[in-house]
């Protein structure tokens, strides 16, 4: 760096107030932008629509390049798998040998499953898709884990909304613009799912750890039941999401629950799908009591 | 094509490039969170802060005190962080910068590279802290990736914007 201009203002007196009124609207700078900031701690959607505004003059410029980069987007793993590629090979075809006859074995499974289906008139369990898209881009700089999606709500897409991918459940519409939306992410520290265990539906909750695991508490405290390969898939309760889409994975215990792996990887899924709300009127019944139990606290403090 | 006819002598930079390429590249920077890179964890540099940061100590004196300000604030607007804390830490970084700049003693490189890290350290751990206080407390440590990175960068960074500054002078 050049040695710095001498900026000492001598006596001159307007020197002095520009530096002084400078350093005053720096700070005043900073308290409106720690105002700023409690306010959106406070009420998180307060600021949605610029942040819409700012996904939506991007969003060109993503969905093009999603398009172009979508198959470059696992370099790495293309590049790792040309190492031990004979030993992956021959390990890849005992597992195919295995797969087949356990293929076969499901599609006997889903027949009879059909069948009976068909016998309980229970064909609409799965609800159906409002759209497929893929994730434009992220806040891959931010710790807050957030996706853009290339819909929005000229194709009924409405905040609250699950999305999910084939491999399991990826988040929910957290605010929706005219052609994008923002996912959050099942890894962002403030989701908290309810789930449950896919083997014996104990009921957890699972939250957010922001580097793609969640944290599993258990709802019946004192007994930490979970171990290294559990599956977790969705309650269904609170009406928000569906329920049997798989969530994660335990990998680790700890002392007052698990920690277990994303299953739906968002840097991994190609395609996501934006699904109904489950239960639409419990949602909506739940956020009535909220603000009907507002209203009455509000009365009661005047 | 022949060249229009300029003056040899006595001429002057264009002042839009002198008065907007700073911002210009600072918010291109903000936006890089337009890219499709779909992440589970935080990794990509603040590109925003990296710009501002090369810009304030490349050329001290060029940014007002407040200006930290606006251009978090547009920030803000790509980052996905709660709105406003991007205008508040830039602020605060520039306010600590323009103290330092007050003592007027002449800076190296590698000390621009240190205080650099340190605004760039700060940002992203009271960014992160900003979110849930008492349990990222706990885990700053997924931090540590995108940290080195954004320090790694910076050199970078700045050479690239001392291009533009070149660039920005030029007649």
């Amino acid at each position: 760096m050049a040695p710095p201009r001498n900026r000492r203002p001598g006596f001159s007196k307007r020197a002095q107030y520009s530096i002084f009124a400078s350093y005053l609207l720096g700070i005043l700078g900073a308290v409106v932008g720690l105002l700023l900031l409690l306010i959106s701690i406070f009420d998180p959607q307060g600021f949605a629509v610029l942040r819409t505004i700012g996904a939506e003059a991007t969003a060109p410029v993503s969905k093009t390049l999603s398009e172009v980069g979508g198959a470059t987007g696992n370099a790495g793993d293309n590049i790792s798998a040309y190492f031990n590629a004979a030993s992956k090979n021959a390990a890849m075809e005992r597992e195919l040998r295995s797969n087949r006859i356990e293929i076969l074995e499901a599609r006997a499974l889903k027949q009879e499953n059909e069948r009976l289906k068909r016998l309980l008139d229970l064909d609409k369990e799965v609800p159906d898709a409002i759209g497929m898209a893929r994730l434009i881009s992220s806040t891959s700089s931010s710790s807050r884990r957030m996706a853009t999606l290339g819909l929005g709500t000229t194709d009924g897409i409405l905040i609250g909304q699950p999305v999910r991918a084939p491999e399991g459940l990826v988040g929910r519409v957290l605010e929706a613009g005219p052609t994008t939306a923002r996912i959050l992410l099942v890894s962002d520290s403030q989701n908290v799912m309810p789930v449950k265990r896919a083997s014996d539906e104990l009921p957890a909750f699972a939250t957010g750890r922001a580097d793609g695991t969640v944290d599993i508490r258990p709802i019946n405290l004192g007994i930490n039941p979970f171990k290294g390969g559990d599956l977790l898939i969705t309650s269904g309760s609170g009406g928000l999401y569906a329920p049997g889409i798989p969530v994660a994975v335990v990998i680790r215990k700890t002392d007052t629950g698990a920690i277990a792996r994303i299953l739906a990887n968002a840097a991994k899924v190609s395609h996501v799908i934006v699904q109904p709300m489950f239960q639409a009127e419990t949602v909506a019944a739940i956020e009535q009591e909220e603000i009907g139990g507002d209203g009455i606290e509000t009365e009661g403090s005047e | 094509m022949a060249k229009p006819y300029r003056s040899r002598i006595n001429r002057q930079p264009s002042q839009f490039r002198i008065k907007f390429i700073p911002s210009i590249t600072v918010i291109m920077g903000s936006m890089i969170t337009a890219l499709p890179l779909v992440t589970d964890y935080p990794i990509l540099p603040p590109m925003g802060l990296l710009v501002l940061l090369s810009w304030r100590l490349i050329r001290p004196g060029y940014w007002p005190v407040w200006a930290g300000f606006p251009l978090g604030m547009v920030d803000d607007m790509f980052s996905g962080q709660p709105f406003g804390s991007a205008a508040f830490l830039w602020s605060l970084v520039f306010l600590a910068l323009e103290t330092l700049d007050r003592r007027g003693v002449g800076r190296d490189y590698w000390q621009d590279w240190l205080i650099a890290s340190l605004s760039i350290i700060f940002v992203l751990i009271c960014g992160m802290l900003v979110i849930d206080f008492q349990s990222n407390l706990l885990r700053l440590e997924i931090l540590v990736p995108q940290i080195l990175l954004s320090i790694l960068l910076y050199p970078f960074v700045t050479r690239l914007i001392g291009a533009i500054d070149n660039w920005r002078v030029a007649v």
